[in-house]
Parts: C-alpha cells; structure tokens; sequence
C-alpha cells in the first residue's frame, strides 16, 4: 500500500509537469487553431535563455544577491519569449491565415527546427543548471498512517505547488481581465470576435506570449529537475498525449489529462513494466490516450465534433 | 510552341485514359528514364550513387506511400518511421530464419508484415479523425521503438536491435557495387510509382479523395469509410515497408531501430507537403529537396570559405533548414508539384501569352 501511494504522488507530481507543458498547446489551439509542435522547443529555448542569463547576470553586474538575479533572469527570458512570440506572429503565422490545419503542423516544425538551432547556437549546447534554490531533499508523510511514511521528493512538491499557482493565476487571467475577455471571444469564434473590434493579430501576440511564458515556467522547473539540455525538447513529446487526451481545446482537460496520464506512466512502469521488458513508459502514455480516444474521440474536455455536409 | 497538344487527337477510350495524355509527356518520361537507367550508371561517381541517389530513390518510395495516406485518403500520420522499422526488420528475419530466401520475396514479405501492422495502426482512424489522429499514430512510432529494442525476437536476438545483412543477390546476380544497388531501387521505385499512379486513378483512389475531401459526404454517397481508410493504410504501409526494407538493406547495410525514428517520420512529412499533397509526381520533387537541401546547406560554408566550428554550422544548419521549410510553406503551401503544374500550364501559352 505504502508503494503504491508513492507511486500514485510521485505520478501526480510528474503529471502536474506534463499539465503544464500540455497547457501551452491548448492555449496556443484554442485561440489560433494551430496544433504548436514547437512547444517543446518553446520549453528548451526559455530554459536555455533562462539558464544563460541566470550565469550570465552576476559575471557581468557583479550582483551577488541570488534571488535577485533568478528573477531579473526570469524576466529577460519572459522578454524574450514575448518578442519570440511577436517575431512568429509577424513572419509565419500571419502569412499563413487560412491554410490548412496540417501546413501550420509543418511551419511549426519548421520552427521547432528553428528554435532548437538558434537555442543552442545563441547560448551553447551544454548542459547547463537552473538554480531556483528548490530544497533537494525528501520528506516523509503520513508517518502515522504507515510504517516509515511515504517518501515525497520536496522539489517535486514545489514545482507542483507552482504549476497550481501558475494554472489559478492563468484562470485569473482569462476570467476576470479585459484581455482575458477578449482571449475567449476570440476562441470561440474568430470572424465573430474580429467583426466587434477585437485584434486578432494583437491577440494571438498575446497567446503565443502566454504559451512562452508558460513554456519557460516549465522549463525552469524541468531544468532544476533534469539540468538543461536538448533534450527538454523531447519533453514536448511525452506532453502529446495528455493533450489529446484533456481535449485540445480544453484547459481543464490539460491539468486533468496530465494527471491521468502522469499516474498511469508510472503505475504501468512499476506493475506492467517488469512483465514486457521495462521502458514502456513512453508509449504507455499514447496508448493510453489511444484507448480513451476510442471511446471519446475528442478527447475527455474537448468540444464535441459534429461532421455537417 | 513546343508544349502544346494541338492537333493530338484522341480516337479510343485507352488513348484518352493514358497516364500522360500529351505526346511531350511521353517522350520526357522516356527521355528522363533513359538517362536514370542509361547515363546516369555511366557519369555517375560513386559519391553521388552513395549521398544522393540511392537514399533519394529510396525515400522518394517512403515518400510515395506516405502520400497515399495523407494526400490521397487525407489521413495525417505521424508514424511513417515505425512501419519502415517494421518492413525493415521483418524483412531481415525473413532473410535470417528461412534458409534460401530470394531477396525480392524477403521484401515484399516485409511490405507485407507492414501491412498488417498498418492497418492494426490504422482502425483508430474511423473514429479519431485529423490531428488528434496525427498525435495518436504516434503510439504506432513509439511502440515500434520500444519493440525493436527491448524485444529480442523481432531482432534475432542480436543486442540493443542492431542487425546486418551480408551479401545481396536478385537471379544470381550480386548487388554489391553501387550502381547495381543503384539499377535495383530504381527498378522497384519505377514498378511502384507505375502501380501507385493506375491505383489512384481507379476506383480506389477516388475513393480515397472522396474520404479526403468529406468524409460523412463519401459515407453518404455509399462509400465505405471502413473499407477505404483501411485500404488506404493497407496499401500506404506496403510501400512504406518496402521502402523501410531497402532502406535498411542496400542503403545502410546494418541499422538500428534508431535509423527509424521520429526524425524520419517528421522529414517523410516534410518530403510529402512540400512535394505536393495527392501527387505522385510531387513526392518525387519532395524527396529531392529534402535530400539535396541539407547536402547544400553543410558544403555552403566551405564554399564560401568561412570558417565554422562543426557544432556551429550545424546548429545554422538547422536554423537555415527550418526557415527554409516555413520559406516554403508561405510561398507555395500546396508544393512543389503545384509549381510545375503551374509551369506547364504557363509553357502551352508561351511565348504568346495571349
């Protein structure tokens, strides 16, 4: 039973991570009907900017005050997220209004191509640290309930706490501000939302800046967990089935999705794992997402697709 | 002057339904495949049978039954590199469990094998339609990844999925120097674009279109979605497997399961919708561009003789590739096989456009 429960939070955890990084996809399709796969590119090239200007700031300032610097980093990166998005606005998907929903699938690899060279040719292709100060060390829970407790990694437990407090400030965001208004009229129905003077080129600056901004949280937090390096692009990968498994138009889906997802790739890897051979998470996750789509073909949150002639 | 079908009378229906109605079309065709089978074996070096020609033929194949899936039949699929693995491998078990397997026959067993994987892959496409499709052929890369390489029996038991085929021979004759290994991938890519173009302009392929262009408006014409998509990926994958096979067998020689990975699938896509979506002709186009391009953009540096650090110059590979790529799609987002019909069209006008 302890075990078990270990696995179930340390699965909670991860799929808190994978919510995350499906968070920026659904974003980005629901006001713009592009399926992004760049995000995980998006994640990368923030954790690279973040990282470099993290080493970079104290060498060239002299600061010494860690938290300080962390932050000052964190907002150039965000800066940099939001020119990113601005400049992808400007040269591809404005040229690209009205085509299908595959060959914006391809500029989006194009431009994963893009960011994963221009990433590492800007600030270098080692691996690198993110250092936010999240405590290392694990703590035990539950003392009472079982013998020894159950072992939670405290930085998992912090990085959890953060993707709740990013997810509420995001719904903040979306419900209760003018912009955030604007965001879900456009969702919606663009012509609708166009014809009463909403800006569609201004509002999909602001999405594909949210999803940057989100694509850098997750990488910060990603980064301190497994050091930054090209492979956190992959990560983009393992997030794919939690989407389409939420619903790709679905926030909540996303979060709910990425839990589901998250407890079923570690349970799997711990009970079904030793009978096929071990490594089985990766594909767990699709055929996972697969089965559940069988049932529900647009996914658990998604809006029901209705084929008209 | 010279492009122009006046005065080419058709007086039976077989001369109306040829495949190039044009006579030009047909002394081209022919002109072009005398040289691939003629000039080329002769001028030819064997740096450019080994880096360009041979995996160009042999992904243009890849290309070609990937484009009946998601140009013809309009299904996206993100799990090319999988079914080339499974052509791949099941070809080389043929060939290593069945003493006296003829080459040819191992190869169409693997296109085989494919297939029944491909439409296993494909039966999720009657409920989940477009991109939550594209995600979901995903599972099919990731599983064959896995498998080649955790489950012993689909390698031969030979460790971490790298296998090698020896000596190659088709009637006795041995494929061992390039321009046999050449001379064979061309011969089977000529079969099946010959194949691929009489069957999308059957029945079946417009079918496929239909399925592509609406799928509830086929359905209601009385066109079995069922049947159609799962042709659609039946016959897909067998090219693709086929494909995957000689890929593995004359152009690498040993692999493993990482010569078929996502990276593939991605840059078959790329072949397919910068080629043409729905053309034979196009995944042709597709196929060059993506082999040529990266063989241009690593000899530019050294060209223009600027020093560059080898990670560097990779990395502006990728850059310029990718830039390239969206380049591409905002200049001509239906292909390269668009261009040339736009060309055609252009020269029966020229030089009096009006």
């Amino acid at each position: 039973m302890g075990s078990f429960l270990e696995t179930l939070f340390g699965g909670l955890m991860v799929g808190m991570l994978y919510s995350l990084i499906a968070l920026g996809f659904v974003l980005i399709y629901k006001a713009s009907g592009v399926f992004n796969f760049a995000q995980g590119a998006m994640v990368l090239f923030a954790a690279l900017a973040m990282a470099r200007f993290a080493e970079w700031i104290p060498k060239l300032t002299g600061l010494e005050d860690k938290f300080l610097g962390n932050t000052i980093a964190f907002a150039l990166a965000a800066l940099v997220m939001v020119v990113l998005a601005w400049l992808i606005q400007k040269l591809v998907l404005g040229k690209l209004v009205n085509q299908e929903g595959i060959t914006l699938l391809m500029a989006t690899l194009g431009i994963t191509y893009f960011l994963e060279g221009s990433g590492q040719a800007l600030f270098g292709n080692d691996i690198y640290k993110i250092d936010i100060g999240m405590p290392k060390d694990p703590i035990f829970i539950l003392d009472g309930s079982f013998p020894g407790g159950l072992l939670v990694n405290k930085e998992d437990l912090y990085a959890a706490v953060i993707a709740a407090v990013l997810v509420a400030l995001l719904a903040i965001f979306f419900q209760k501000t003018a912009t955030g208004r604007a965001l879900r009229a456009v969702a919606d129905d663009h012509q609708a939302a166009q014809s009463i003077g909403i800006p569609l080129d201004r509002i999909w600056v602001i999405v594909w800046s949210v999803a940057g901004i989100v694509a850098l949280v997750a990488g910060v937090i990603w980064g301190s967990k497994l050091g930054v390096q090209f492979s956190l692009s992959l990560v983009a990968l393992k997030a794919l089935p939690v989407v389409i498994l939420g619903g790709l138009t679905s926030i909540p889906g996303a979060i709910i999705g990425g839990l589901i997802i998250g407890v079923g790739e570690k349970l799997s890897e711990i009970y079904l794992g030793p009978h096929l051979g071990g490594g089985i998470e990766i594909w767990f996750a699709y055929v996972l997402a697969l089965a559940f789509l069988l049932v529900r073909p647009q996914g658990l949150f998604g809006e029901k697709i209705i084929d008209r002639v | 002057m010279l492009y122009r079908e006046n005065g080419q009378f058709k007086t039976t229906y077989r001369g109306d339904q040829q495949i190039f109605p044009i006579l030009q079309d047909r002394t081209a065709i022919g002109l072009v495949l005398g040289v691939a089978f003629l000039l080329v074996p002769l001028a030819a070096n064997e740096y450019v049978f080994r880096a360009i020609l041979i995996p160009f033929l042999i992904l243009s194949l890849a290309a070609l039954g990937l484009n009946i899936l998601v140009g013809y039949c309009g299904q996206i699929s993100l799990g090319t590199g999988a079914f080339m693995a499974v052509g791949a491998y099941a070809a080389y078990n043929f060939m290593a469990r069945v003493d006296g397997m003829p080459l040819l026959v191992a190869l169409l067993l693997g296109g085989l094998t494919s297939t029944v994987v491909g439409v296993l892959f494909g039966i999720p496409s009657l409920r989940i339609k477009g991109l939550y499709l594209a995600v979901a052929t995903l599972a099919a890369q990731f599983f064959a990844d896995w498998a080649f390489l955790r489950v012993p029996f689909f390698t031969n038991n030979s460790s971490s999925g790298s296998v090698s085929v020896a000596s190659l021979s088709v009637f006795g004759m041995a494929i061992e120097s390039p321009v046999s290994k050449y001379l064979f991938c061309l011969t089977i890519v000529c079969v099946f674009a010959l194949l691929a173009k009489n069957l999308v302009r059957g029945h079946l392929g417009r079918e496929w279109m239909a399925i592509r262009d609406m799928d509830v408006a086929a359905a209601v014409i009385g066109i079995r979605p069922v049947y159609a998509k799962l042709t659609a990926f039946a016959v897909s994958s067998f090219i693709v497997g086929v494909a995957g096979a000689l890929w593995g067998f004359v152009y690498l020689g040993s692999w493993e399961p990482a010569a078929f990975s996502i990276d593939r699938s991605f840059q078959l896509l790329f072949m397919v919708i910068i080629g043409g979506l729905g053309s034979i002709m196009g995944s042709f186009f597709g196929a060059a561009f993506i082999v040529l391009l990266p063989l241009f953009l690593s000899q530019v540096p050294a060209l223009l003789g600027i020093p560059l650090s080898v990670t560097i110059a990779s990395h502006l590979e990728f850059m310029i590739f990718g830039s390239l790529i969206v380049l591409f799609l905002i200049v001509e987002p239906h292909g390269l096989a668009r261009l040339w019909a736009t060309g055609k069209e252009k020269l029966r006008l020229w030089p009096f456009p009006h």
